[in-house]
């Protein structure tokens, strides 16, 4: 019965906020609003047992990629305001093909049966818990991939860094040479100045 | 009781939701990926339902590759976003045609 209500709510929520992801006036409230749709979609999944991936998607989305967002959102100075001009001239035809598409994907699954799952299938164990045996999966069976993924995002952080990287002119860089070849005799004068005087520059 | 078909609705609905913001949000690049990371979530709900229902947990790795994939994604989209911001100083989509190099 908790799962069943738990269910709803989660469904209800994700979908609500995805709603208003796309439909805030304020690109910060989207940003927001998907956390807040990820947060919710972690619970489905935990519902179905998937604590790994829940966790992932509550650490990964919500403590990185959402961020990035808000923090890109904030740090570039655009006119949203101009930005939506179309929007209302676009909201005629985007709910045709959104429901054409939806449609679509009803008709899809209505039309599809499960087939039984032949071949390498990797029973989910009932006395593991979720995080280890997807543990164990990864470090065996997928070992390849897995490492494919940590290069992709290798290479997805050194793409960023190259991208957005700029020499400025107006920077005042360190030069270690020069503080490195300072001796104290060049830059420390001892002085002893005779009272009511003090020392001249 | 809750079934794979609620989750899979729950899905599609998601999806469909993620391709009516990119329609409607035709100009404003950050949203647009917004709405592709809802995409992939969806994607990766289905990826766990089934997982979950059919009793096999590839659904699960992969769904682990799919959000990997995603951040890498976000991460590039939004760098070549901000050059593009520096050079142009706006993010209309319109103007893409002009970024020569």
């Amino acid at each position: 019965m908790i799962a069943i209500l738990a269910f709803y709510l989660f469904a209800a929520l994700t979908i609500a906020s995805a709603v208003l992801v796309i439909f805030a006036r304020n690109p910060v409230h989207s940003v927001l609003w998907l956390i807040m749709a990820f947060f919710n979609a972690a619970g489905l999944m935990l519902i179905l047992g998937a604590e790994f991936i829940a966790m992932l998607l509550v650490i990964v989305y919500v403590g990185a990629v959402a961020v990035l967002f808000l923090f890109i959102v904030m740090m570039l100075n655009i006119d949203f305001a101009a930005l939506r001009s179309g929007f209302t001239k676009n909201l005629p035809f985007g709910l045709m093909v959104a429901f054409v598409l939806l449609a679509e994907i009803v008709v899809a699954v209505s039309a599809w049966k499960a087939g039984p799952v032949t071949g390498g299938a990797q029973p989910v164990a009932t006395t593991q818990p979720n995080i280890e045996a997807v543990g164990e999966l990864l470090y065996t069976r997928y070992l390849f991939p897995f490492e494919l993924a940590g290069l992709i995002l290798l290479v997805a952080m050194i793409g960023a860094i190259v991208l957005t990287h700029r020499r400025r002119a107006d920077a005042r860089g360190q030069k270690v040479s020069k503080q490195i070849n300072r001796r104290p005799e060049d830059s420390i004068r001892m002085a002893n100045p005779p009272v009511g005087e003090g020392v001249k520059l | 009781m809750i079934g794979l078909t609620h989750y899979l609705a729950v899905a599609a609905i998601l999806f469909t939701l993620g391709v009516l913001g990119i329609f409607l949000n035709r100009k404003n690049i950050i949203l647009m990926l917004m709405a592709i990371e809802l995409i992939l979530l969806s994607v990766n709900l289905n990826l766990v339902a089934f997982s979950a229902f059919l009793g096999d947990l590839t659904g699960q790795v992969f769904a682990m590759f799919v959000l990997t994939v995603a951040a890498a994604e976000a991460a590039i989209g939004l760098a070549i976003l901000v050059i593009f911001f520096r050079r142009r100083g706006s993010i209309a989509v319109d103007d893409v045609n002009r970024m020569r190099g």
